[in-house]
């Protein structure tokens, strides 16, 4: 164990674990050694924890804009008590059988009809994007993009907008970075809501789970 | 997938030696009363005070966030599964243990979910097959210059942080979940390893090939000017 050496190659296939103070005594007074005498293995840990610490450090993650906004409003609607959900789910019931009592077999028509709806406007692609979300086009194309997206081409030339503007001028969004906005899924699931309520915002609590979050995107 | 997550969370509770998270060993540097008003937090919470969740994990929501990207490299998806992985996490509060670190369960929790979601979606076609096999073949730097300490004020510069997603980005994929775990998320070598499903030993294996790449990728970097208004001495490089 005396005076036990490394080389260069043995150095850098052990400096992680080094850095990870994962490593035995031995080999550590010897890469220690190494280090004081060797310029280019100093350079490697030296290099090497550069990378750790300028990784680790939270400014580097990037919060998409509206993040926090978004994960509250969900987290808060999540967070009332399930029987005041009930009681809501039940409230809304009432008017439901109502008009059901009252419609009698116009009922289905009617609800068949809601979901036609539902899915052309969802046809209508776009509808469900924030319309405040910056979104980029690049020149010459017809689609646009949330930025950063794979899928665009021309990343030099970028005209940055709101989704509401690039509607607006007839671009239509990506199929990959705003996916999430145009599922049918999300839309039908959310139908129970959009077909009794008038006032979307307040009947949330009476919809699915699964509609509770794409509602909380959808509206952002 | 709800069975796939239950799973986990069993194997969760039944390891044994979740002590080894305490906060002596935190290394984000969660001071000590941070870690009381935390486990406050989190009784509370367990109590049915649904409403503190947030607050909870409002410090953590960056890393949750960030821990997604690294497997789905998507914003939307990535913060869709943050979102489930935070719902998920309120779900089942009360299996959270107060040995256990909070922010390590949670990434795990997050991680679980991106997976799910990746092997659901089958968007490894983007990035190829998964190569499981680690390299045989030792990684050799290529860049020795000598080395200066890079100002973490570095990281208030836009470009600059661009320029270190990117070379983060450009890694194959089982190099970049490891370091992200590891070096970003801050999750030991064996909690990398749970969470990915991995050995231990290909956890070390690549970790030291991604430490080593980003380390060149940096260099190269130094090399183009992305760190040249910094306060560094003429001719000396940081790596
Ligand atoms: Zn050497
Ligand atoms: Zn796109």
């Amino acid at each position: 164990m005396v005076n036990e050496r490394v080389n260069c190659e043995q150095v850098w296939r052990d400096i992680s674990n080094y850095i990870e103070g994962d490593v035995d005594t031995a080999l550590r007074t010897a890469m220690d050694e190494h280090f004081g005498t060797c310029p280019r293995c100093k350079s490697v840990l030296q290099g090497t924890r550069n990378v750790i610490r300028l990784y680790s450090d939270e400014r580097m993650i990037e919060l998409p804009a509206g993040f926090d906004r978004r994960l509250e409003r969900l987290l808060a609607q999540r967070a009332r008590p399930r029987a005041s959900r009930w009681l809501t789910w039940e409230a809304w019931l009432v008017p439901v059988a109502a008009m059901a009592l009252i419609a009698g077999g116009m009922w289905l028509m009617n609800s068949r009809t809601a979901v036609q709806q539902v899915k052309s406007e969802h046809a209508n692609a776009g509808q469900n994007i924030p319309p405040d979300l910056a979104v980029v086009v690049a020149p010459g194309t017809k689609v646009f993009h949330v930025p950063g997206c794979s899928f665009i081409h021309d990343k030099d030339n970028l005209r940055k907008l709101t989704a509401k503007e690039a509607l607006k001028e007839g671009f239509t969004p990506c199929p990959r970075c705003l996916k999430k906005y145009l599922e049918t899924t999300a839309v039908v699931y959310a139908l129970p809501g959009t077909q009794v309520s008038s006032d979307a915002d307040e009947d949330e609590a009476a919809r699915s789970d699964t509609s509770h979050r794409d509602e909380v995107r959808g509206r952002d | 997938m709800a069975d796939d997550c239950c799973r986990w969370l069993a194997n969760e509770m039944a390891e044994p030696n979740v002590l080894r998270n305490n906060a002596a060993a935190d290394k984000s540097g969660q001071s000590a009363s941070a870690l009381t008003r935390e486990q406050d937090l989190i009784a509370r919470v367990q109590r049915g005070q649904n409403e503190l969740f947030y607050e909870l994990v409002r410090p953590y929501e960056r890393r949750v966030y960030a821990a997604a990207l690294a497997i789905l490299r998507n914003e939307s998806d990535a913060e869709d599964v943050a979102q489930e992985a935070m719902l998920k996490a309120l779900a089942n509060i009360r299996q959270f243990r107060a040995e256990a670190r909070f922010s390590t369960w949670l990434i795990q929790i997050t991680v679980n979910e991106a997976l799910m979601r990746r092997r659901r979606e089958r968007t490894v076609v983007m990035e190829g097959i998964d190569d499981r096999r680690d390299e045989e073949t030792d990684y050799t730097p290529r860049d020795f210059a000598d080395w200066r300490e890079i100002p973490s004020e570095a990281l208030e510069r836009k470009e600059i942080r661009q320029k270190l997603a990117e070379a983060l980005a450009s890694l194959d994929r089982k190099y970049r979940e490891v370091f992200v775990l590891r070096d970003v998320e801050q999750l030991n070598i064996q909690e990398t390893a749970e969470a990915l499903g991995i050995s231990v030993a290909s956890v070390k294996t690549r970790l030291l090939r991604a430490r080593l790449m980003l380390r060149d990728l940096l260099a190269a970097g130094w090399g183009q000017g992305w760190f040249s208004r910094l306060p560094f001495e003429k001719g000396s490089k940081p790596w």
